[in-house]
């Protein structure tokens, strides 16, 4: 499966700079497999002991990942994955 | 520097009081490569909390699909702190992650006057800057002269 990947700024250091590119991967475990074969370091930054970290949000198409199996998630041909860091803080 | 115009500042602070004391979070947008806070995007915070906040995951996918379309940029990141100073917390710099933004911090732990500040905040390391309040972008010499100010 043939996929677009939207990345954010603060990762585009591991796409020489792209603000999309391709990947491939029936879920998102495997597109997150082929972007670090690819752009290595990218993984570390959106996964950590086999789950997504809690401040990176991904979306296949529309959908928030969380909601929909998270690195099991599906994905098929011709689908937009987007990452995007959170927006979020505290006090503490 | 921040260099913003002073509707803004005072939407951010207007904001920030009226979510007292939840925290209040949004974005001010600006056109890619100026530098130049102009469009004020209100969000709604997720965590509704007095300690912490965060954009729904929903709307963050809708404001950063706007915002490439638009060719804009989040130029400003604010948020609240209701009962603390107006300095970025352990948690926002750890989770800070646009390298290119302005953080700003409103303290609303006064009722009677506010304080803001602003921050770079880039692999978590904090930096403040200084903050320049003008009635309009015309003369202040911000972004490139290709860009038409508003």
């Amino acid at each position: 499966m043939a996929v677009t990947v939207s990345i954010p700024t603060i990762l585009r250091t591991h796409t020489g700079g792209e603000k999309t590119v391709p990947a491939a991967g029936a879920t998102l475990a495997e597109v997150i497999d082929d972007l670090e074969a690819n752009h290595g370091g990218l993984k570390a930054r959106l996964v950590k002991d086999g789950t997504l970290h809690r401040f990176v949000n991904v979306y296949v198409n529309d959908e928030d990942v969380r909601f929909a199996g998270g690195l099991e998630a599906k994905v098929a041909d011709g689908d937009n994955v987007t990452i995007l860091p959170a927006v979020a803080g505290g006090a503490r | 520097m921040l260099t913003i115009r002073r509707d803004l500042v005072d939407a951010m602070v207007a904001h920030a009081r009226r979510d007292h004391p939840d925290e209040a979070c949004g974005v001010i947008a600006g056109p890619d490569g100026s530098d130049r806070p102009e469009r004020f995007i209100p969000m709604l915070n997720a965590a509704r909390s007095p300690t912490f906040y965060e954009f729904d995951s929903a709307d963050l996918l809708r404001l950063y699909r706007e915002m490439d379309a638009n060719d804009e940029v989040p130029v400003v990141i604010y948020h609240s702190h209701t009962a603390t100073e107006a300095y970025p917390s352990r948690t926002d710099a750890k989770i800070a992650a646009e390298p290119f933004a302005h953080y700003v911090l409103v303290s609303t732990r006064d009722p009677h006057s506010h304080e803001l500040r602003s921050f770079r905040i880039v692999d978590g390391v904090i930096t403040e800057e200084p903050v320049e309040v003008v009635e309009s972008y015309r003369f202040a010499h911000t972004g490139p002269d290709d860009v038409p100010e508003q």
